[in-house]
């Protein structure tokens, strides 16, 4: 091979430069609606500004711009890395990357205008919608292609991860987002009534199982083992925690549609399956979590292991409480209350945000030639304002949560309701409070990175690595 | 009951549901054969990516593989006790509309008999009886509060229940008769009948004549006919209303729909409870299947005291 081909390092630049850009912006919108809840005058009595539109605008902007470019910076650089390769093609790299921006921009754009197909974390129309498939399919084509090129027999684990988040997020995008159009910004789904909300929940889910979950199982499976300079714990693991997370991931979505107009026995087995998946998603985190051990001591100086870890510990928090709440005695407890919300913030803040974060801070440098970040000190304070802000956020939504759903369901001694509505949304003033707390904490954590960031590329010059020989076997 | 047009597709889901579940114990079986002696020293796989990743062949733990076990045999359990293998009903029977009904039989044993000593009672008793008051303000608060307001005080569109002005007559059994069927009031759009937007306009200002609002003479001149030979129909010529069709008296001072000269055009022009405006049908929903009489008639009680014992309950909301 010759020694002076590269990796394409450009696109991984630009993605993980979009991936801190999008974040401070996606974590905006979500304080901004958080402080709406306490205050709704903040809209400014501007439509455009109503909860209603900028809700779905946050989670399209945290998961899909946030999270989205950090899987295509991550994934692009470790499937080179890990094939000794170059992409497959830079210019359709490239198109991703441009497609992917325009993608958001159009997102950031009809949102707030109100055009939307109302089906949550696919609300964007059907336009757009083309657009998405045609970038995602491009993506497929670059991804795989690039693994074919590998020059190592062995397929590592993280590509594995990749590969089935990139398939299944293309299967799961094109079938839920079918749809009649009836002119350029409306359209109403290819499905009705309970085969409608199955499919669009068999989606909702699979997107948290395969784009929040498998994704960045890929980026951990690379970065822990790098930034601790340690073999994965165990290859079994790996492949049986990856088989079965991917097989059972699929059944789980009824748990959205407990006690729903869907029928018993679709419930029944998204909860067995969601009960299943408990085992095969503590898979990951244990392979993660076991790769440190003989070196837990560099836990304590390096900060970027601290990210990595703690993300892990998040997943496995999560992992549990999601099990736990799709048994059907639990949902009738919890479903509609804010426990949901903090169940999905311990996994978006705690799992996704802190494992990308850490991910960004090992790959920066080395996409600047640069040994490490601006500030080592910064990405301490990072760690330690990202923390505090999640623990407050999750506390108080699972109070908020319980509460809300203990007083729906209290009954006077005279038969009737012991609280309305409006008594338990002024008991969760308290909670919604030390939520915004806590997410204008993790917010602020993600500004200090963007400084990080700033000062890091500032001082340098984009550097693309050399592809090194495969080690034998 | 099958949701299915074939039986055949119960078999299918039933066995691939099964199957999918054994399949992982056969999997997670298959893949822990591999014992390693204690104190065996665990090797990499030699395989090496990006210079320095590699894997340990360490085996599954097995407090993990348990953990496994038991959700997949906690399954095949509930398969045989619930609802899950395609038509197969579980052996429990259990469905969520039996656990409904279960729970709501359960609720009228016990909540039925406190709901019975009030039945017998007349309407106007009732909204003297303190207790049957508390209960009957609860109800609205979870009930009606939503459209009404938690005071009961409506807001547009919504008919405010505390001004004694009703629209389809406010005596006890009236207000009871709304609860439990319900009341779909509809204002037909007017506007192709009475003219152009001029014409609607003279029409508004001789309707605001009516209830000595501030108008524009020469228009309310102008608008009267137009108002006698359609308006009148329902409203009555004196524009007083009807309340057997529930149609506004329009010579108060009390606007469900707004009293301006513009809320007025749009109201005969568009019409109301029409879909056609932003506020959509006025639909006052059926209760009588919701909550069932003896609760809608501890309701009634409430709503009718609010305007006739004025002080009689404590303020709503607490």
């Amino acid at each position: 091979m010759s020694n002076d081909e590269t990796y394409n390092y450009e696109v991984v630049r630009q993605f993980a430069v979009m991936t801190v850009v999008w974040g401070v912006v996606g974590m905006l919108v979500g304080v901004l609606i958080a402080a709406q809840l306490i205050w709704p005058e903040l809209n400014f009595g501007v439509p455009w500004l109503s909860y209603g539109r900028l809700r779905p605008l946050h989670t399209n902007a945290v998961i899909f711009a946030f999270g989205g470019s950090a899987l295509f910076a991550t994934s692009y650089y470790i499937v080179q890395r890990t094939c000794h390769a170059r992409l497959f093609s830079d210019g359709l790299a490239a198109f991703t990357f441009w497609g992917w921006q325009a993608i958001i921009v159009l997102a950031a754009v009809t949102l707030p205008l109100g055009y939307t197909s109302g089906k949550e974390y696919a609300e964007l129309e059907w336009p757009v919608d083309l657009l998405i498939a045609v970038v995602w399919v491009s993506y497929a084509i670059v991804f795989f292609g690039t693994l074919y090129k590998r020059r190592i027999e062995h397929i590592y684990v993280a590509n594995w991860f990749f590969g089935a988040f990139i398939i299944t997020v293309a299967l799961l995008h094109i079938v839920n987002s079918a749809a009649v159009p009836v002119s350029f910004w409306k359209s109403y789904s290819a499905y009705a009534g309970a085969q409608d909300a199955m499919i669009q929940w068999w989606y909702g889910h699979n997107a948290v199982g395969f784009f929040l979950t498998a994704g960045f199982l890929g980026m951990m499976y690379y970065f822990i083992p790098k930034q601790a300079g340690r073999p994965v714990y165990s290859y079994r693991l790996s492949v049986v925690h990856f088989w079965a997370l991917i097989f059972t991931y699929m059944w789980a979505g009824p748990h959205h549609l407990h006690y729903t107009a869907l029928p018993d026995w679709a419930q029944s087995i998204g909860m067995l399956f969601s009960l299943i998946l408990l085992a095969p998603s503590w898979g990951g985190m244990i392979n993660g979590m076991m790769t440190l051990s003989g070196s837990w001591h560099k836990l304590r100086d390096d900060p970027i292991l601290k990210f990595l870890v703690v993300s892990l510990s998040f997943y496995g928090m999560s992992t549990f409480e999601g099990p736990m709440m799709s048994i059907k005695t639990v949902n009738a407890l919890s479903h509609y209350t804010d426990w949901t919300i903090g169940h999905v913030h311990s996994g978006a803040l705690g799992w996704v945000g802190l494992v990308s974060m850490g991910s960004l801070y090992y790959l920066v440098p080395r996409l600047f030639g640069r040994n490490e970040m601006y500030s080592m000190r910064l990405i301490n304070v990072h760690f330690w304002v990202a923390t505090v802000g999640i623990v407050l956020y999750i506390a108080a939504m699972w109070i908020a949560g319980v509460m809300q759903g203990l007083m729906w369901r209290a009954v006077s001694p005279d038969g009737t309701l012991t609280y309305t509505f409006v008594e338990g949304v002024k008991a969760t003033y308290p909670f919604y409070a030390i939520r915004l707390l806590g997410g204008v904490l993790y917010f602020a954590g993600m500004l200090i990175m963007a400084w990080n960031v700033a000062k890091t590329i500032a001082a340098s010059q984009p550097a693309d690595a050399h592809i090194p020989a495969p080690a034998h076997a | 009951m099958s949701q299915f047009t074939s039986s055949f597709w119960d078999f299918y889901i039933g066995l691939i549901t099964l199957v999918s579940v054994v399949a992982c114990a056969v999997f997670l079986k298959l893949q822990s054969v591999r014992k390693f002696a204690p104190g065996e020293a665990v090797e990499t796989t030699g395989h090496t990516w990006d210079e320095t990743l590699g894997e340990y062949h360490h085996p599954l733990p097995r407090w993990w593989i348990w953990l496994f076990y038991i959700t997949i045999w906690f399954s095949l359990g509930y398969l045989v006790l619930y609802p899950g293998l395609g038509s197969w009903s579980g052996a429990l029977g259990w469905t969520q509309v039996k656990q409904l009904e279960e729970e709501n039989a359960e609720a009228d044993k016990l909540f039925g008999p406190i709901y019975a000593r009030f039945e017998k009672l007349d309407l106007k008793q009732l909204a003297a009886n303190a207790e049957a008051r508390a209960i009957g303000q609860k109800l609205f608060l979870n009930n009606c509060a939503q459209c009404h307001g938690s005071d009961g005080g409506g807001g547009k569109g919504f008919p405010d229940l505390t001004d004694n002005d009703w629209l389809y007559g406010g005596d006890p059994e009236t207000i009871k008769t709304s609860i439990m069927n319900g009341r779909n009031g509809v204002m037909p759009p007017l506007g192709a009948a009475v003219g152009s937007a001029e014409d609607v306009k003279d029409v508004a200002h001789h309707v605001m004549s009516l209830s000595g609002r501030t108008h524009d003479r020469a228009r309310a001149e102008r608008g009267k006919s137009k108002f006698d030979t359609i308006c009148a129909a329902c409203h009555g010529p004196d524009g007083k209303g009807n309340q057997a069709i529930g149609s506004p008296n329009l010579t108060d001072q009390i606007w469900v729909y707004g009293s301006s000269e513009e809320a007025i055009s749009e109201t005969i022009s568009k019409g109301r409870g029409t879909n056609q405006t932003a506020e959509g049908a006025s639909v006052m929903p059926a209760h009588k299947d919701k909550l069932g009489e003896a609760k809608v008639h501890l309701l009634a009680a409430y709503v009718w005291s609010l305007s006739n014992l004025p002080g009689g309950t404590a303020p709503p909301g607490k």
